[in-house]
């Protein structure tokens, strides 16, 4: 039931043309599957789920929207293409499925590799009771290790990007991009950018 | 948004009890549903409704940029350090059973330093970004 | 009929997948396509979520004693894969969203048919 609001509000996201609409549909759609990962057992997940798609990424969106623009413009191309690429992988990964062990078989091979292991000696090995939490941490240091380093890299090169600039020598405003680009050591976009400014200073001399 | 009482009161009585529950969530995580990355992501969220509320500046004046960035990077080097020091005390590289006198007591401690660390980064990591895209659009 | 019960989830997770994929392809907007982006990412992780799901089973956190007790625990592994992924996804997503800021600041429009009219012309 749950997750045919999920394909619902999915095709909703796909149709409408306002942004802001798209955004907060995107809101409902990490409620949904918040609640849906908790009748799945994964607490945790769904309290990640619940902070992070319901309450952080919508507020960048937001942000985004309003650095940017909120109407989408009709796409000039036909969609066949897609149609038909997305349709011809669809049915290959639906064939996949011919094999999938049954919906919440104990007896499936994911949950019989180290899962029993986990379950049964997670607690007397580090004292915690939460085997998430014990797993993450202990058995799967290396990986969670690295998943920071990730989120680390995207925040700086978040600040990167968008980062107001502390030096108030460098020239500022309109030629801030192309300088940032030649300072990159990138000939051709700084050329493309020369060309771009050449072509819409053309433009309104037309 | 400074003119709206009622969000402003709300906001206030609020903001400190999100941050309570991203205490409780970040170091109750080993007995309950919670952890780091669900801590640092609250914590990031009551920063971003006092920014929204109370504005960007002041905002600022609560959380520096610069002591923002000190902080992703604070986040990531606890976790590595507490690998480190996995590997001084003899073990190997994020073993934590060395770190106290018994092999459970180790784990338990590594295993809230570490969720300490991806905490703060990920909390710290939330607020710049935050921060970064509200500075752009003014 | 029982196949049917044990594989729908799958076919519904394969749509959503599919769905984000054509948004990703057919949609000009890049907002638009990052959003697609986000519900490709959001099948990925139920499909793992209910991989890892047992029937009758409850959350992996135990409660009293030592594991020893005959509860049935759901399958700990994808949780811990999921939790981190979603993190990591809007981390991402907010590097790809300042990225679209750049581009809108650079060329004045966020629709990738426009930009790649205006790269194209001299």
């Amino acid at each position: 039931m749950l997750l045919a609001f999920l394909a619902i509000i999915s095709l909703a996201i796909m149709r409408l043309r306002n942004l802001f609409g798209v955004v907060m549909l995107g809101g409902i759609y990490s409620l949904l599957m918040a609640s849906i990962f908790v009748i799945l057992d994964a607490v945790d997940v769904a309290f990640t789920e619940a902070a992070v798609g319901a309450g952080i990424s919508t507020i960048l969106m937001l942000g985004t929207l309003a650095l940017t623009t909120s109407r989408e413009k009709i796409p000039m191309h036909t969609p066949l293409l897609p149609l038909v690429v997305t349709f011809v992988t669809g049915a290959m990964l639906v064939y996949g499925t011919w094999d999938m062990p049954a919906f919440g078989s104990a007896e499936a091979p994911p949950n019989q590799h180290v899962a029993p292991y986990y379950l049964e000696q997670g607690m007397v090995e580090t004292g915690v009771p939460n085997i998430v939490t014990a797993v993450l941490a202990s058995y799967r240091g290396y990986d969670t290790l690295g998943e920071l380093a990730v989120i680390f890299t995207a925040g700086i090169g978040v600040l990167l990007l968008l980062g107001r600039r502390r030096d108030p020598a460098r020239v500022p405003a309109k030629s801030e991009f192309a300088s940032k680009n030649s300072a990159g050591g990138t000939e051709t976009t700084s050329a493309t950018e020369e060309n771009k400014s050449c072509s819409s200073s053309g433009g309104t001399a037309a | 948004m400074r003119h709206h009482v009622i969000l402003r009161v709300v906001a206030k009585l609020s903001i400190p009890f999100i941050f309570l529950f991203a205490l409780y969530v970040q170091f109750h995580g080993d007995f309950g549903p919670g952890g780091g990355f669900q801590a640092g992501v609250i914590f990031g969220a009551a920063f971003i409704l006092y920014a929204l509320i109370f504005g960007l500046d002041n905002a600022l004046k609560v959380a520096p940029i610069n002591v923002v960035i000190f902080f992703i990077a604070a986040g990531l080097l606890l976790f590595a350090g507490v690998g480190v020091a996995a590997l001084l005390y003899g073990g190997k590289f994020l073993d934590y059973g060395v770190l106290a006198s018994d092999f459970v007591a180790g784990q338990h401690l590594g295993i809230l330093l570490v969720e300490l660390g991806v905490g703060i980064t990920v909390a710290a990591v939330m607020i710049a970004v935050f921060f970064t895209f509200a500075d752009r659009g003014r | 009929m029982d196949f049917f019960l044990g594989h729908y989830n799958y076919w519904i997770f394969i749509f959503l997948m599919m769905l984000g994929f054509y948004v990703v392809v057919a949609r000009g907007n890049l907002v638009k396509k990052i959003i697609g982006l986000n519900i490709f990412q959001a099948s990925v992780f139920l499909l793992y979520i209910s991989i890892g799901k047992v029937l009758g089973g409850t959350a992996p956190i135990i409660i009293d004693g030592y594991g020893t007790d005959p509860v049935i625990y759901s399958n700990p592994l994808p949780h811990v894969l999921i939790l981190t992924a979603i993190v990591v996804g809007v981390a991402t997503t907010a590097l790809g969203l300042s990225l679209v800021v750049r581009i809108n600041e650079a060329y004045g429009t966020i629709e990738e048919d426009e930009i790649s009219e205006m790269d194209r012309e001299p």
